[in-house]
């Protein structure tokens, strides 16, 4: 299987971001979320780590400290997997839009970071269908900083790598953790052809570059009608949090 | 590159250099006895004089319950069956089976990657995937498979627990009627075992016969591996000696263990220690 490597065939968009905490993805992925609904799409959104069969095998491994890199690795795939069957595929397959909030990329610079086998992390997830569109959003370690700690004042234990005794303190954790995970990112770029963006320009300006770049890829996905629009509108959240309701 | 010691590249981030312990799995269809008989052979290997630890297929501390849940709730597909396994398999891999081989424990494996490839497969998941996902794997020092058919299986099954649905195979469809499709997906379990066991050189024992049969049998191919590896060992330690030591009988018996080539037997995890 090389799914990462090839065109998928279904008639769907798929469409992630990537970056490290703090490099803004999800604030503009949000925001193509509500500019596309608002044009009539029907977009479907995903977010890693929020399928409900392994949350809680993650949240238990978490808290007790059992999780190796492997196990670590292998939950989140099945996290994946689990959300690749039941949110990613049938709407790709209906020739909607997806939207994904982190992808297999992820995985491929978090857990190598953590030290397992670039090469074996690759196989676990030749399951996944290559994105229409794969967005990096590119920002230094030190703004990242400043964003993350200005949201909610402390580090979480395995967003600063501190699973790995790279450093006592959490920030010089973060620091090195997330430096490792920087570089990765950048030799993905390259591998799996991620588009970067310069996550330290201001907010609506990426939008712009995002959106342009967005536009490319739909062209030829049909948008609702207008009758469809109305009665769903009434029916669902502009934006939901898929698996956490 | 490659470490033999796994089947793929290995656990990169870990420290697995002496493992001194053996590694013994004991695979086999469901109602096969494998249990069973590694509860007999725990008391014979204490008194042979080696400790044991025995690890069982998803019972890790991390996801026995999330497998369980998940089995209940149907949720589960190929894909998230092999993933779960593999999580599983790894979280004891980790953290029983290497520390113990570690403390130079026998490990008795009641299972292994190998079931996870059988069922994965009979699922429908693509098997080189399936294969790849156990890349972290340890090859097991020594595999003994019960082997059996299914006529034998099914006065075993039917006076145990009972025909369960997961070891039927409903999940896969092959039909309403529960003794058919335990016939149906035993048969094809097997079949693949029996694959396996060409591919992988497994120690194979004819477990239609009696209990006391195949636990006599497990003894003589564990008892005739342990000889064998604890005469490896001496040998490479007394190799490992003559250069400062002036004791020149113990020289000349270290030569002669190299002559004869008992040092090539040594398994590969005492090689690739060295």
């Amino acid at each position: 299987m090389t799914g990462l490597y090839e065109r998928h065939p279904y008639p769907g968009k798929l469409i992630v971001v990537e970056g490290i905490d703090g490099s803004g993805k999800s604030t503009q992925l949000r925001l193509i979320h509500r500019w596309l609904e608002a044009a009539g799409y029907r977009v479907f959104f995903t977010e890693w780590n929020s399928s409900e069969l392994v949350r809680r095998a993650i949240r238990r491994g978490k808290k007790k400290g059992l999780l190796t890199p492997t196990t670590f690795s292998l939950l989140h795939a099945a996290d994946f997997a689990d959300r690749l069957i039941y949110q990613i595929m049938p709407p790709l397959k209906g020739g909607m839009i997806v939207l994904a909030d982190r992808y297999a990329y992820t995985a491929f610079t978090r857990d190598v970071a953590r030290g397992v086998d670039p090469q074996w992390v690759r196989e676990v997830y030749s399951i996944a269908p290559r994105p229409d569109l794969a967005l990096y959003f590119r920002v230094p370690i030190e703004a990242s900083l400043e964003r993350v700690l200005t949201g909610r004042q402390k580090l979480k234990y395995y967003e600063a790598g501190m699973d790995l005794r790279l450093a006592n303190e959490a920030t010089e954790s973060f620091r090195i953790f997330q430096s490792r995970i920087l570089e990765l990112y950048d030799a993905l770029t390259h591998e799996f052809d991620l588009k970067v963006i310069d996550a330290v320009r201001d907010i609506d300006e990426q939008q712009q570059v995002v959106r342009q770049l967005v536009m490319d890829v739909i062209r030829g996905v049909e948008p609702k009608k207008p009758y469809e629009r109305q009665s769903l509108l009434r029916q669902r959240p502009a934006v939901q949090k898929n698996g956490r309701a | 590159m490659k470490d033999s010691r796994f089947y793929g590249n290995g656990l990169p981030y870990k420290k697995t250099a002496g493992l001194k312990g053996s590694l013994i799995v004991i695979e086999g269809t469901d109602h096969v006895g494998r249990s069973t008989q590694i509860d007999l052979l725990k008391p014979w290997l204490e008194v042979e004089g080696y400790a044991v630890v025995s690890t069982r297929w998803t019972r890790s501390a991390l996801l026995y319950e999330t497998i369980a849940e998940a089995k209940a709730g149907h949720r589960l597909n190929a894909t998230t069956f092999a993933l779960l396994y593999a999580a599983d398999f790894a979280d004891r891999l980790e953290n029983e089976i290497i520390p113990a081989l570690r403390a130079g424990l026998v490990v008795l494996a009641d299972r292994y990657m190998y079931t996870a490839w059988a069922r994965n497969k009979l699922m429908g998941a693509d098997p080189t995937w399936s294969r790849s996902l156990f890349g972290f794997a340890l090859v097991p020092d020594l595999v003994l498979y019960l082997k059996v058919d299914v006529a034998s299986l099914i006065p075993r099954a039917l006076e145990g627990k009972g025909m369960d649905y997961w070891e039927s195979g409903i999940h896969l469809a092959f039909g309403t009627d529960l003794f058919e499709s335990f016939c149906n997906y035993q048969r094809r379990l097997i079949r693949e075992f029996n694959a396996l066991a060409r591919e992988f050189n497994f120690t194979t024992i004819d477990a239609r016969k009696s209990p006391e049969y195949v636990q006599k049998k497990l003894r003589e191919h564990i008892g005739d591996y342990l000889r064998q590896r604890k005469g490896a060992a001496q040998n490479e330690a007394a190799a490992a000696q003559p250069l400062n030591s002036s004791n020149g009988a113990r020289i000349e018996h270290a030569q002669s263990a190299g002559a004869s080539g008992a040092i090539q037997h040594a398994p590969d995890r005492a090689q690739a220690a060295k």
